[in-house]
């Protein structure tokens, strides 16, 4: 069974026209490393809030670990199981030091002191911040407070992380240092994680990966199958990895060679045995 | 220039000061603002000088701090010492001139009380992080809970308020660059232009500051924070043999400052 369902899910936001979610299907299966790609305003987000029961589906229905998110006294039962970052790093951290950040969540829970201590260390030591427990949040940089971020979340220990668009307001280091913690926790811990962005780049490692515009779904698949329809993702005005557009381009001009070669090496290892022959 | 505010700043430390519990802080530092107002003569001065003196020794937080922090206090104080040392009847210091001994005593006296004021309650925010200042405001406050009084939403309130400072500084240094960009001008002009030149900046403050507030409670909700029920810490406070003794040596403090003050010394 999947962890996280949507059925059917329809969702506008109090007082606007337009549908921001328009009947959007997708499973997420235990473990995954889903990233979800798409423009500003594409329903990304909206998406992402209905992961964790922050919005709730105005038509359809979401399933998270068994758990219909429309059962309203449920809600933090599928807060402790969903994990959410942020895009913006200072407007979610709450703490003054970054230990006590991580701790509120399991202070929520009321998870007893000792554990909570322990929950905390492990969860720094995870992404990699626990010399800097006792720092101020606002000194650290972009990439830094992003990881406390994430640590802050798996101390609460979800199933699910989701993050909304997480390296949006990073550079490239600090977009490099979440995607590799968050890979990490996925292949390393089993955890299932669902990656919001709008970097193309961010979504070749990912298992599954969903397209959005405009409020549908508009493709789910691995990565080289996505990326390998040229086309539609033109259409949707999305780029793709230029291994992909290299082949492409080859294709028009005569070549049969296959789509799915994301990395640069296998690319070029298929162009080299196509111009051997 | 907005960075040199000290408000609600906190320098880690391992002292005896750092490690007492937060409560008994706070109860210090209003035994030691009692013990304050009782200094009436030369001797309770220098008393009350020497024991802030010795807090600050033990807390190992110099005196530059201090000064650092009493920068933007620095109008009143004078302020304050020159009208005493005008408008205190008694002998003049120079005939014909306004200023008299007991002004002079007077004014010098009240330098004292706003800086050894001032002082004490840096020391307690130097030494304690604010979200410990907050937890133990929470558990002292907690008996009013009982009366409706909403101790543990005033307590968080506060502890984000503090935790965003830095933020909104920064945020706030921003715009005034980004308007300074566009042509404005904060420095010149009279009183009223210049407060109707802060307006751009105002503006877009409240505005992401009402926009951050917003973010904030949707990753608070997603973080499980439903009020403070059922809530526990990670860092329990203990109220531990060091924290009776220092709020006996409080007591004994503010004891021994009335009956300074009963002799008028």
């Amino acid at each position: 069974m999947s962890i996280i369902s949507f059925k059917q899910v329809h969702y506008t936001y109090p007082g606007d026209e337009l549908e921001s979610l328009c009947g959007a299907d997708l499973e997420i299966e235990e473990g995954e490393f889903v990233a979800v790609l798409g423009h500003n305003g594409s329903g990304k987000s909206t998406l992402a809030k209905h992961m964790n029961a922050i919005l709730i589906p105005d038509e359809g229905k979401v399933v998270v670990d068994g758990i219909d998110s429309s059962e309203e006294d449920k809600a933090f039962e599928i807060r402790r199981r969903v994990g959410m970052v942020f895009q913006n790093p200072d407007n979610q951290i709450v703490a003054n030091v970054v230990e006590d950040d991580v701790a509120f969540a399991p202070e929520n829970l009321g998870v007893p002191s000792e554990e909570i201590r322990a929950r905390v260390d492990a969860a720094l030591q995870q992404v990699g911040m626990y010399e800097y427990r006792t720092h101020a949040p606002h000194l650290l940089s972009g990439g830094q407070k992003q990881r406390v971020a994430i640590a802050g979340v798996i101390a609460m220990q979800p199933k699910i992380i989701v993050l909304d668009e997480p390296t949006a307001m990073l550079d490239p280091q600090g977009r490099e240092e979440v995607l590799s913690t968050v890979t990490k926790l996925c292949r390393e811990k089993g955890m299932t994680v669902v990656f919001i962005t709008h970097h193309m780049d961010e979504c070749i490692g990912a298992d599954k990966l969903v397209i959005m515009s405009n409020g549908y779904i508009k493709a789910v698949g691995t990565p080289a199958d996505i990326f390998s329809d040229v086309e539609m993702m033109a259409r949707e005005g999305l780029a793709v990895p230029e291994t992909t557009k290299l082949i492409y381009e080859l294709n028009s001009v005569g070549f049969s060679l296959p789509l799915g070669e994301l990395d640069e090496e296998s690319c070029a290892a298929v162009i080299a045995a196509a111009m051997k022959k | 220039m907005l960075k040199d505010i000290t408000l609600g700043q906190y320098f880690p430390g391992n002292t005896i000061a750092h490690r007492l519990d937060p409560r008994s802080k706070l109860i210090l530092i209003v035994l030691y603002i009692a013990a304050l107002f009782q200094a009436t003569g030369w001797i309770s001065y220098a008393l009350v000088t020497a024991v802030t003196a010795l807090c600050m020794i033990v807390s190992h937080i110099s005196p530059k701090n201090i000064f650092k922090g009493l920068k933007p206090m620095l109008f009143i104080i004078a302020l304050t010492a020159l009208l005493n040392l005008f408008y205190t009847a008694g002998r003049p210091i120079v005939p014909g001139w306004p200023m008299t001994w007991e002004g002079l005593a007077r004014s010098v006296q009240m330098i004292l009380r706003i800086v050894l004021l001032i002082t004490g309650t840096f020391l307690l925010t130097y030494t304690t992080s604010p979200i410990a200042l907050t937890d133990g405001l929470e558990l002292l406050l907690s008996p009013l809970k009982k009366i409706k009084v909403p101790v543990h939403e005033m307590t968080i309130m506060m502890s984000m308020a503090l935790r965003f400072i830095p933020t909104l500084i920064e945020e706030t240094d921003k715009i005034m660059s980004a308007q300074k960009a566009r042509g404005a001008d904060f420095e010149t002009g009279r009183l009223t232009e210049r407060a109707k030149a802060l307006l751009p900046i105002l503006v877009p403050l409240f505005v992401s500051a009402f926009r951050r507030a917003d973010e904030l409670a949707v990753a608070m909700e997603s973080r499980c924070y439903h009020g403070g029920d059922g809530r526990t810490r990670m860092k329990v406070l203990h109220f531990a043999a060091r924290d009776w003794a220092a709020l006996a040596l409080g007591l004994l403090f503010l004891a021994g400052m009335i009956v300074l003050k009963r002799f008028g010394l």
